[in-house]
């Protein structure tokens, strides 16, 4: 492979024979070259067809739910109830507990990786990766083996007592899923900070505690606003796939918690009721794409203040 | 090193592991645990047997293992090419028309913000009528799953593209080669490593995608992570556990060959 792509050059006529002056292409766009709008053309024409166009459908069920008018009476009725004021309730403060959580524990976690250091970090950062290729639902799975009714938590309380059944119980409640987001989602925040930290010059937190800093000092004075750029980027990536999860919440399979998306699965599945999974759906889209703004300006600041840097 | 006595450096790494451990590393052992186990009822799980692991390896749940590897094969595949394209599209892009260029980026990352439920009932209203009646079919489940990876294609070969040096196709241009050469014998080869990371990724989020296949499934094509939920569901954790591990097991196996791949690429 690597000869032959070696040689080819050489067979080949050189290209500007008899002192011709070679026409030197002017900027990126040589001879011979498609203008940059045909070339994403073709992909955004997939895009369209198989993301956008779908999505408007939805929108536009939402909006005329018998197919002709435009009417905002879906909008009402799903408004009205209770089960989906309880699901946007549920969904935001979910997802704000458990980006929070994430927050504070991915920045300790990741505080004693980088400036820390122990033999076997370097796999424990691999370990983080691997974490996040895995799907969500693994984790309910896990504490349900955990602190399930017959699981390790109330299996150590039972023997040690001797009572009857165990004092965790939280998996089918709002808790439960917090915990399992926070525990699913804290890698998310590690490794944009792990690669902020390995930025941060040592010989500053040297120059810093040689003049008497001690170590929360620096890492509150020195390392937190290096790494406040990375921080609110994982926290707002984190906040919208929280506001999204779904397999976490279904696997609960608790009745008591339902978000957004479970609300979205439920009506169109469960109801076959399509207009009204559109009109949440279309709530939902709406939660999740202005954070998800919010997280593009600032991981696109980031990219400004590191370019002047 | 930010910790500089002794003992306050093993409290901070104490503390660490009382944290990480029961976290992180649990999760992971609880579920190969019980998928060796049939009931749990004290510290450890009980009932050692292997019958889990039997029954995963043939009938429904081998299914579901063959319908998740062809549905990620498909779809990884679909999206590394869309992903790649796209992001060489807005490099380009990017050098004359900045703002169309970022518009265009912020195109193609919008399914990473949209809920892939919706994703999934989206396509279900689009597709359940002619003149593309994709309902019931296994091509909806590789749709969806295209949709939704091809966002982190796209981010990691454009990530990529940033980072490569632009000297050599400049240079390969300067000697007259035409882009599409230019394209085939010198960006694609470079980029190669990074490719083969995207693919990987694609390939083991596909894997694991729960959300829109729970809307779209039809009933002959049934991907594992539905099989591990219909399990857990009717109360089988055990068996739920088994198919959780060769999930794992599966997509690790994938993702090593794939690094391996890599490696070789980058030495090249």
């Amino acid at each position: 492979m690597a000869e032959r792509g070696g040689s080819e050059p050489r067979t080949r006529p050189f290209p500007f024979p008899g002192g011709q002056a070679p026409r030197t292409p002017r900027g990126p766009r040589a001879r011979g070259a498609v203008p940059a709008w045909a070339l994403a053309l073709p992909p955004l024409a997939v895009l369209g067809l198989v993301f956008l166009y779908p999505l408007a459908l939805v929108l536009r069920q939402s909006v005329s739910p018998d197919g002709g008018g435009f009417s905002l009476s879906a909008y009402g009725d799903v408004l009205a109830q209770a089960a989906f004021r309880d699901a946007l309730v549920n969904t935001v403060l979910i997802a704000v507990g458990a980006t929070l959580g994430a927050v504070v524990l991915g920045f300790a976690l990741a505080l004693v990786i980088a400036f820390v250091p122990f033999p076997g970090g370097k796999a424990l950062s691999r370990f983080v990766d691997v974490f996040l290729s895995f799907p969500s639902f693994l984790i309910t799975l896990a504490l349900l083996f955990v602190y399930g009714t017959a699981g390790m938590a109330n299996g150590l309380w039972t023997g040690a007592t001797g009572a009857a059944h165990g004092p965790f119980d939280f998996l089918h409640t709002p808790w439960g899923v917090l915990l399992a987001e926070v525990t699913y989602f804290t890698p998310f925040v590690m490794r944009p900070l792990l690669a902020a930290f390995s930025q941060v010059e040592t010989a500053q937190l040297e120059a810093a505690a040689s003049l008497g800093a001690t170590a929360p000092r620096i890492v509150r004075r020195v390392i937190l606003p290096e790494a406040l750029p990375s921080l609110a980027a994982g926290g707002s990536l984190v906040l919208v796939m929280c506001l999204n999860e779904f397999g976490i919440v279904l696997f609960t399979g608790a009745k008591g918690v339902t978000t957004l998306p479970t609300l979205v699965y439920g009506k169109a599945i469960l109801d076959g009721d399509y207009t009204g999974a559109c009109v949440v759906a279309v709530v939902n889209i709406a939660l999740s794409v202005a954070l998800y703004g919010l997280y593009r300006s600032i991981t696109s600041l980031n990219g400004v203040r590191r370019a002047r840097a | 090193m930010l910790v500089h006595s002794r003992p306050a450096r093993w409290a901070v790494w104490a503390a660490f592991a009382a944290v990480f451990l029961p976290v992180f590393a649990l999760p992971f052992l609880v579920i190969v645990a019980a998928s060796f186990a049939t009931g749990w009822s004290g510290a450890l799980p009980s009932g050692a047997t292997l019958a889990h692991y039997r029954d995963a390896a043939r009938g429904d749940a081998l299914d579901a293992l063959v319908t998740s590897l062809l549905t990620a094969l498909a779809a990884s595949a679909s999206a590394l090419a869309v992903g790649t394209w796209s992001a060489l599209a807005v490099q380009a892009l990017r050098t004359r028309a900045r703002r169309l260029g970022r518009a265009v980026d912020t195109l193609f990352m919008l399914p990473v913000a949209v809920p892939s439920v919706v994703v999934g009932l989206s396509l279900l209203v689009a597709f359940s009528r002619p003149p593309l009646l994709l309902n019931g079919t296994p091509t909806i489940v590789v749709l969806a799953h295209a949709v939704l990876v091809t966002a982190f294609a796209h981010q990691s070969v454009t990530a990529a593209l940033s980072r490569l040096d632009p000297v050599y196709e400049q240079a390969a241009a300067s000697l007259g080669a035409s882009p599409a050469h230019v394209l085939r014998r010198v960006k694609l080869p470079l980029l190669l490593p990074s490719l083969s990371a995207a693919a990987g990724l694609c390939f083991a989020l596909s894997m694991g995608e729960l959300s829109a296949t729970m809307m779209l499934y039809p009933p002959d094509w049934l991907p594992l992570p539905v099989t591990v939920f219909a399990a857990t569901d009717r109360g089988s954790l055990f068996s739920g556990a088994a198919l959780a591990v060769v999930l794992m097991g599966a997509t690790l196996i994938v993702l090593t060959a794939v690094s391996r791949i890599r490696t070789r690429a980058s030495y090249r």
